[in-house]
């Protein structure tokens, strides 16, 4: 799984990578994931099906992530432009 | 920040860079068809029915409205049948601003993520105070004309 966060002047930076499988790695997207959230980021999981429809799903806690998920992408938290 | 550094820290080489790998990573987010959209019309269109997870069942009834996204521009939804426009939710991801890509993949995640969410942070105006009604109403008639074409 990896953790890519949107930066101005960037694109997407690379958070985070690891196997949710393995316990140390796991503790450490764990700690990645509260860390963007810490600094007021949004999560989101894009998910994709079979019929080829595409949505995101938000979650607040690495726990609320698909264990099958590849990616998570954090963005800025939105405010009334 | 004086107006003098800033001018010197834009880059104008980086941003292309950044704006390239975020229509990279919002092709491989969304489906085709929504990237064939923002290819040729620089907009993705959005139904609210994407706003349930993929693991729950499609909605009995079809979607009366719809939302456009524009790179750095509000959202602008309208009713589908007769193409009302309905208003303008403004939101920004941040500052300084994002790649134009990214800016439209971070107001697709949380569209399709959390619509309720989203636009109730958003501020809501009458279409015609950052948009023009009239390139809406327009982008709404290519839309259909290029749906309508055979084996684009």
């Amino acid at each position: 799984m990896r953790l890519l966060a949107l930066r101005p002047g960037h694109g997407e930076v690379l958070i985070a990578e690891g196997d949710v499988a393995d316990a140390e790695q796991e503790q450490a997207l764990t700690a990645a994931f509260r860390a963007q959230l810490e600094l007021g980021m949004w999560a989101a999981v894009p998910l994709s099906e079979p019929d080829g429809r595409r949505a995101a799903e938000l979650v607040k806690s690495f726990d609320q992530v698909p264990r099958d998920a590849d990616r998570v992408i954090f963005f800025p938290r939105a405010a009334g432009g | 920040m004086g107006a003098l550094a800033q001018a010197e820290a834009y880059d104008a080489e980086r941003e292309a860079r950044a704006e390239e790998r975020a229509r990279e990573l919002l092709r491989t987010c969304v489906n085709a068809e929504d990237w064939a959209t923002y290819e040729t019309h620089g907009l993705i269109r959005v139904y609210p029915q994407a706003n349930r997870r993929p693991t729950e069942r499609p909605r009995d009834t079809a979607p009366t409205h719809a939302y456009l996204i524009y790179p750095h521009k509000p959202i602008v939804a309208y009713v589908i049948e007769s193409g009302r426009l309905l208003g303008e939710y403004c939101v920004a991801f941040g500052s300084p601003r994002l790649p134009a890509s990214d800016d439209v993949l971070a107001k697709w995640l949380a569209l399709t993520g959390d619509e309720r969410g989203l636009l109730a942070s958003a501020r809501v105006h009458p279409v015609g105070r950052q948009i023009d009604p009239r390139r809406v109403r327009r982008d709404l008639e290519r839309l259909a004309r290029w749906q309508e074409k055979p084996g684009r």
